[in-house]
C-alpha cells in the first residue's frame, strides 16, 4: 500500500470510500496528483458515480493510458485522466490488468469520448474492452497482427 | 449501403470515400462518408496513414534526446510540444524552471499559438472558397517563422526547450522582431475580419454549420476553441496554469453558438489576446538571468565552466553519455495548445529512457466529435466542419 495518510484523506477517497468501501484498492499522491487504483471489475460503477453525482461532476475524460509493464504481473495499468469542469479537480485511475487476456469493461456509456482511446489501446496493446460499440483497429491496418506499443514488440518492427 | 426512406419511396445509399488524400482534409485523414444524394447519412474516420510509431521511438530514446521527436507531433505548434514535454519531465524531476526561461517559453508558445491559428484560418477559409485570406495569413506566419529561425535556428521544428529551461541564449535584437510583430499584427487581424466576419458568403457557409452542444462537447471529450465555440470555458491555461501563465493577464474567448462560426470568431479572438500575453511577457523577461534550472545532474554546466572545472567536466560527461534518471513515477502535464488540451503522459521506471511516453492529442479527440457535426449535413458543411475542427493527423496518429 503506498497510502500515507494525506492522500487518504483526500475528499474525493473520503466520498468514494463512503459511498461504496472496496471501490478503492489503494491511492497514491506524486508531484502533487493524485491516483487512486480502482479494482478491474468496479471500473464502471466508479466512473458512472464520478461522472453522474452532481456535486462531483467528473464528466470529462481527457484520456486513457495503457503502459505495458511485461514482464512484471499485473502486466496493463490502464490510467483514466478524469476532470470535473466545474470543481476544477483532476483525478487519475489506475486499474491493474493481468498479461493473459487483458480484459475490462469499456466506459463508453460513461464517457463517450472513450471510444476512440479504448480502440488505440486495443489496437497498440491488445486489451480487450467488453461492451465496446466498435472495437476494432485505429491506427494499425486492419490485417495488421501484433500489439506494436507491446514491450515484447521491437522498436524497429518485425522484417 | 443502407435503405433510406424518401418522400418518393426508398433508395440505396451511396459510400463514397474522402481522402486520404484531398485537399481539404488537411493531412492524412480518410473520410467514409454514406452519401443519401449529397447529405451525410453516416461518417466514418479512418486514421493512421501518420502513424510513425512516435511513442515507441521515445522509450529508445534518453528524455533530452525526445526532444527532437515531440516537436515532429503536432507540427503547427511545434513549441506547444516541446513544452508539454519539457513541463511533464520537469515535474517528473521536481525541479524548477527559472523565470526568466518560463516568460521567454510563455511568449514563445503565444507566438506559436498565433502562427498555428494563421495557418488555420488560412486553409480553413481557402477550403470554403475565400483564397486571398490563404496568403494574407501565410504572410504575417512567415514575420512568425522569421523570428522563430533567429531565436533558435529553426523555422519549425525549433526543439527549443530543453528539461530545465532553453537550449539557448536568444540573440542581442530579438526583441525588436517582436516589437515589430506586435505593432503590426493588429492591423491585419482587423484585415481577416474584414474580409469574412460580416461577409454573407462566410456566414452563410458557417452560421448554423456543425452545431455542437456544450454537453456533447464535454462528452466527446472536445477541448479548445472547438469546445469553448459551444460554451465551456475551459482553457488549461486559466485551470491549471502552467509556466506561470497565472501572471497575464488575458481573456479567453467564449461563444454560445457551437457552429462554425462561433469557432471562427474565438479562435480570432485568442489571436488578438495572445498579442495581448506576448506583450505583457515582452515586458516581463528580464535582459539578463538564467535560461536552466539549477540542477547539476541533469542540466549541462555552463561550456566555461566545463571547460576550465573538472567537476563541470564530469557532470557534462555524465549527462550527455549515461542521461539523468528521474525518479520511478508517473506525470500528467497538461497545457493550452492552440488545438486544446495537449496532455503529455510520462512513466518513468527509474532509467534514463522514458519508459512510456503518451501524448493526448487534442486534434485525436476532436476528431471523434466529425460524425456528430456532419451527420445529416451536406457533403459542402463536411468540408466547413473538418476545417473548424483544427485537426493536425501528425498528432492525430503519431
Amino acid at each position: 500500500m503506498t497510502e500515507t495518510p494525506d492522500s487518504a484523506n483526500a475528499p474525493i477517497v473520503a466520498r468514494l470510500r463512503a459511498w461504496r468501501p472496496h471501490a478503492i484498492a489503494d491511492v497514491q499522491s506524486f508531484r502533487g496528483e493524485l491516483t487512486l487504483y480502482i479494482p478491474r471489475t468496479e471500473i464502471r460503477r466508479v466512473g458512472e458515480f464520478l461522472a453522474r453525482e452532481p456535486d462531483l461532476s467528473f464528466a470529462y475524460l481527457s484520456d486513457i493510458t495503457a503502459v505495458d509493464r511485461f514482464p512484471l504481473e499485473p502486466r496493463f495499468d490502464l490510467n483514466y485522466h478524469v476532470l470535473s469542469i466545474p470543481r476544477r479537480e483532476a483525478l487519475r485511475l489506475r486499474v491493474l490488468l493481468p498479461g493473459v487476456s487483458p480484459g475490462v469493461e469499456s466506459v463508453v456509456p460513461v464517457w463517450p469520448t472513450a471510444n476512440w482511446h479504448e480502440r488505440e489501446i486495443f489496437d497498440l496493446f491488445g486489451v480487450h474492452f467488453e461492451g465496446h460499440p466498435d472495437l476494432r483497429r485505429l491506427l494499425m491496418p486492419e490485417n495488421w497482427e501484433g500489439h506494436p506499443l507491446r514491450k515484447d514488440y521491437p522498436v524497429e518492427g518485425f522484417r | 449501403m443502407t435503405i433510406v426512406q424518401t418522400a418518393t419511396g426508398p433508395t440505396q445509399t451511396m459510400v463514397l470515400n474522402m481522402g486520404p488524400q484531398h485537399p481539404s482534409t488537411h493531412g492524412v485523414l480518410r473520410v467514409v462518408l454514406e452519401l443519401d444524394g449529397e447529405t451525410v447519412v453516416r461518417a466514418d474516420s479512418d486514421i493512421g496513414y501518420l502513424h510513425t510509431g512516435i511513442e515507441k521511438t521515445a522509450e529508445a530514446l534518453t528524455y533530452s534526446q525526445a526532444i527532437t521527436i515531440t516537436d515532429r507531433i503536432d507540427y503547427l505548434a511545434p513549441l506547444s510540444n516541446n513544452l508539454a514535454y519539457c513541463l511533464a519531465v520537469e515535474k517528473l524531476l521536481g525541479i524548477e524552471v527559472p523565470k526568466r526561461a518560463q516568460y521567454i517559453r510563455v511568449l514563445l508558445t503565444e507566438l506559436t499559438r498565433i502562427g498555428s491559428h494563421l495557418v488555420w484560418l488560412g486553409t480553413h477559409a481557402i477550403d470554403l472558397g475565400a483564397m486571398s485570406v490563404f496568403l494574407y495569413c501565410f504572410r504575417e506566419r512567415e514575420e512568425l517563422l522569421k523570428l522563430f529561425e533567429m531565436v533558435s535556428g529553426q523555422r519549425m521544428m525549433t526543439s527549443y526547450f530543453r528539461i530545465g529551461g532553453l537550449a539557448l541564449e536568444p540573440p542581442v535584437g530579438w526583441m525588436d522582431g517582436i516589437e515589430k510583430i506586435v505593432q503590426a499584427f493588429p492591423a491585419r487581424f482587423d484585415e481577416y475580419e474584414d474580409l469574412l466576419t460580416q461577409n454573407r458568403i462566410w456566414q452563410s457557409r458557417t452560421r448554423g454549420v456543425g452545431i455542437l452542444s456544450a454537453a456533447d462537447a464535454i462528452a466527446l471529450g472536445v477541448s479548445g476553441p472547438s469546445l469553448r465555440g459551444s460554451g465551456v470555458d475551459y482553457d488549461v491555461r486559466k485551470y491549471f496554469p502552467y509556466s506561470s501563465y497565472e501572471e497575464f493577464d488575458f481573456q479567453v474567448p467564449v461563444r454560445a453558438e457551437g457552429d462554425c462560426y462561433a469557432r471562427y470568431m474565438c479562435r480570432v479572438a485568442e489571436m488578438r489576446e495572445s498579442l495581448k500575453i506576448v506583450r505583457q511577457a515582452m515586458g516581463k523577461v528580464p535582459p539578463e538571468g538564467p535560461i536552466r534550472a539549477d540542477a547539476p545532474g541533469i542540466v549541462a554546466p555552463q561550456r566555461e565552466r566545463m571547460k576550465t572545472e573538472m567537476e563541470a567536466l564530469i557532470y557534462h560527461f555524465k549527462i550527455y553519455t549515461e542521461g539523468f534518471a528521474p525518479p520511478p513515477g508517473e506525470v500528467y502535464q497538461r497545457i493550452e495548445s492552440p488545438r486544446g488540451e495537449l496532455g503529455c503522459y510520462i512513466a518513468s521506471d527509474g532509467s534514463p529512457k522514458p519508459y512510456r511516453m503518451k501524448i493526448r492529442a487534442p486534434s485525436f479527440v476532436n476528431l471523434q466529435a466529425l460524425p456528430k457535426l456532419i451527420e445529416g449535413r451536406l457533403i459542402a458543411d463536411a468540408i466547413a466542419c473538418i476545417g473548424t475542427l483544427d485537426i493536425v493527423l501528425g498528432e492525430i496518429d503519431r
